[in-house]
């Protein structure tokens, strides 16, 4: 398994624990303490996952989370104090894949780790095709009409997880079951905002979606082909 | 307000048929104009005035003319009575023709005399009752004489009055009549006047028509300057309410346009002071407000970081409590289970005090409550088990789905949910979903010991306990129900509260279906119908 876990954190002891409690599960985490050194430690340690917390001096956390996502699709997992709705909108939306809010146990941080560095393993080959979407499973390649398009892991789930029952529509609880792993539902607003990023990626106009439908009161579908 | 009216006419039948018999816009009209309220007001008002005014007017003027002509004609009369007398007593002889020929003279005579009273016609009687012979122009004008008078008149006295007399050639109208006995020793004569009233007539008929038309013109222009006043005053009323709603939206720069220094101008500055007031308290307001969210959110980022190292070091250290001694171990679990106890204390707090500083947001989607219920069980199910109470959910009817916000009435059925475990004494808690067209309602229903009476309204309360010296069993924060409470507030929802000591304890969750819209009813009773166990067993979900 996929290791390297680099921490974004400026409280020391916040980091320090979170380092015992990562290598006390097999990870490898190395640490920066500031905004602005964020990036550059980013692309010396080249993790294969991303913490991050929102509240950072020097740069903005949010800010920090763009600039990283904008150059690599590495899973981003936000620590976050605040629960308001605004800021973790605003954190999911410049890139992260999930949030963990504090005060949270280490199981807790430790299953959304896993969960997101688990994606893209053992998958079986497999093509798929939603709308004039087509999806390489195991190659994790999306194409319209032969453009690839740029998907994060995350994305890349939700799409296959709606493209492979293209009849089902799925409630956002069963979305945050079957791609984030959460067993009992969370919180849906992790639905609406990856739903809306995966529609500004792979929609031709994102306000007349054609590939992932909203069903009003109940959640989501793929579109027809 | 349409109630009220419906109410009030309903007690008077009649007054509700006439309004209803008016056209709709124009009771609407009358209703909000105040201008045409103030205006018609005046116009009546003013109309009765010139009506007793010209009537009295009238009266005297008529009063007067007819006095004047009465003494003219008086003195007319008394005049040719000496003239009639002075001719009669000439005549000594009895023989009848000459007599007639004197009477037949003297009349012609009288007639062409003038006189102050103008145009008349005189008439001669000669001998008593029905048999006296008339001396006059025309017969008409005799026959025109009314007996009453000529009653009087052979009564010895000399009399007048009104009367409708045929003056010939179809010229008939009103006359006044004065008649007196002539004293003489030959026979009964009796001699009248009769005066013509058409020119008075004439005159009175112009006096009431100037009266009339004068009378018209002032009502109408009263009923103008009433207008024209009303609408001087009411354009800056209407002003200030056209303002007073725009501040009301939130548009708190505007103001009201100050002219002049009269009492309008000083309402308009009153009321721009007023506006300028309010806009400052609210914006301090606002700024306490600002402040308060900004101290939340900064204690919220202080508190947390540390008490998530806290909490990660406890789990560490509870994760390895068996290499522990156990006086360690178990400090181990006391820290894990107070470190646990202290994030849910400040998590409510927090909460709390978002509300407090209303910054609370409603993100209200359509919901299925049914399936949100059954969700909220599955994850108490556990607390409840540890309690030995069983979670019975009444099952049956359709789907109930409300525009609400599915996180928040997760955190309200969680809560009530817990509260009913933790003073359920260990026996089932029942939850009820129920909705029609306009809400939706949730209720909880636990047999536990219940609640006093008074403390259906305390429950609310912040750190409020139902009875001190009972453990803290589930280690509730005190703060649940107020902030379920303020959750339900929230959706414009109704969370309330039944209990009997010893029967138990009912909370009633009531939300609209549609957001924002305004409860009227829960489709579900809040306190609960008699106890039907085997009925509630059935409903085991």
């Amino acid at each position: 398994m996929k290791g390297r876990v680099l921490v974004v954190d400026d409280d020391p002891a916040l980091a320090e624990m979170l380092g015992i409690v990562l290598r006390g599960e097999g990870f490898e985490p190395s640490f920066v303490a500031d905004g602005l050194r964020a990036v550059t430690a980013f692309r010396d340690v080249r993790p294969d996952l991303v913490l991050l917390d929102l509240m950072l001096p020097g740069a903005n956390g949010i800010d920090v989370c763009r600039t990283i996502r904008a150059e690599s699709l590495v899973p981003i997992v936000m620590l976050t104090a605040k629960s308001d709705t605004i800021d973790i909108v605003l954190g999911l939306e410049s890139g992260a894949d999930d949030y963990v809010v504090k005060p949270f146990k280490p199981k807790e941080l430790i299953a959304r780790v896993r969960a997101q560095l688990r994606r893209g393993e053992s998958e079986q080959a497999e093509n798929l095709s939603i709308g004039d979407l087509d999806i390489d499973v195991l190659g994790h390649q999306v194409t319209r009409d032969g453009e690839p398009i740029a998907l994060t892991p995350l994305e890349f789930d939700l799409l296959v997880a709606l493209g492979r029952k293209p009849q089902q529509v799925f409630t956002r609880e069963a979305l945050l079951e079957q791609v984030w792993g959460y067993r009992h539902a969370a919180d849906t607003r992790l639905v609406n905002v990856h739903v809306q990023r995966l529609r500004s990626k792979v929609e031709l106009d994102p306000e007349n979606p054609t590939v992932v439908l909203t069903v009003r009161g109940v959640g989501y579908r793929a579109g027809s082909q | 307000m349409r109630d009220l009216t419906g109410r009030v006419s309903g007690e008077l039948p009649e007054r509700r048929a006439r309004l209803h018999a008016a056209p709709a816009s124009v009771r609407r009209r009358w209703r909000r104009s105040l201008q045409q309220r103030v205006t018609v007001t005046t116009v009546l008002l003013c109309g009765v005035v010139v009506i007793v005014i010209g009537l009295i007017l009238l009266t005297q003027i008529r009063d007067q003319i007819l006095k004047v002509k009465r003494t003219a004609a008086i003195a007319q009369s008394i005049n040719g009575l000496q003239y009639a007398e002075s001719q009669l007593a000439a005549v000594d002889a009895i023989n009848g023709d000459d007599v007639r020929t004197t009477l037949d003279r003297t009349r012609q005579q009288l007639a062409e005399r003038g006189g102050p009273a103008g145009r008349f016609d005189v008439v001669m009687f000669v001998g008593v009752g029905d048999d006296a012979i008339p001396i006059a122009r025309l017969n008409s004008l005799a026959l025109s004489v009314p007996p009453e008078l000529r009653a009087e008149v052979q009564g010895g006295v000399q009399s007048y009055q009104l009367a409708t007399v045929d003056f010939g050639d179809g010229g008939s109208g009103k006359a006044l009549l004065v008649g007196s006995p002539i004293p003489s020793s030959i026979d009964d004569f009796e001699l009248y006047y009769l005066f013509p009233l058409d020119q008075e007539e004439t005159s009175l008929a112009l006096i009431q028509g100037t009266v009339l038309l004068s009378g018209i013109a002032l009502v109408l222009l009263v009923g103008g300057i009433g207008a024209t006043v009303a609408r001087l005053v009411v354009r800056p009323v209407r002003d200030a309410a056209r303002t007073a709603e725009r501040l009301a939206s939130g548009r708190l720069e505007d103001r009201m346009r100050v002219r002049g220094e009269d009492d309008l101008a000083v309402l308009a500055t009153s009321f721009n002071d007023m506006a300028a007031s309010l806009q400052l308290q609210i914006r301090q307001l606002e700024q306490l407000s600002r402040l308060q969210q900004r101290f939340t959110s900064d204690v919220s980022h202080e508190l947390r970081t540390p008490l998530t190292t806290v909490r990660m070091a406890a789990d560490v250290l509870y994760a390895s409590r068996e290499d522990f001694p156990p006086a360690v171990a178990r400090s181990t679990e006391l820290l894990q289970a107070e470190v646990n106890r202290f994030e849910a204390l400040l998590n409510d707090l927090l909460e709390i005090s978002r509300y407090d500083a209303g910054a609370a947001v409603l993100e209200a989607e359509p919901t299925d409550l049914r399936a949100l219920v059954d969700r909220v069980c599955a994850a108490t199910h556990s607390v409840a088990a540890r309690q030995g109470s069983e979670l019975v959910v009444a099952v049956g009817g359709p789907v109930v789905m409300a525009e609400a916000d599915p996180r928040r009435v997760e955190r309200i059925v969680r809560n009530l949910i817990v509260n009913a475990v933790e003073h359920g004494e260990g026996l089932p808690v029942e939850i009820a979903v129920a909705g029609d067209g306009h809400a939706a309602a949730i209720t909880v229903r636990d047999h536990g010991i219940g609640l006093k009476p008074g403390e259906a309204a305390q429950v609310f309360s912040r750190f409020w306990r139902a009875d001190p010296s009972r453990s803290k069993g589930l280690g509730g924060t005190g703060l649940g129900l107020s902030i379920s409470l303020e959750d339900a507030r929230l959706h414009g929802g109704w969370l309330q509260a039944w209990g009997e000591p010893g029967h138990g304890a009912q909370f009633r969750l009531t939300l609209p279906i549609r957001s924002g819209a305004e409860l009227t009813h829960s489709p579900l009773p809040l306190s609960p119908q008699p106890r039907l166990p085997a009925t509630t067993a059935g409903e085991r979900a």
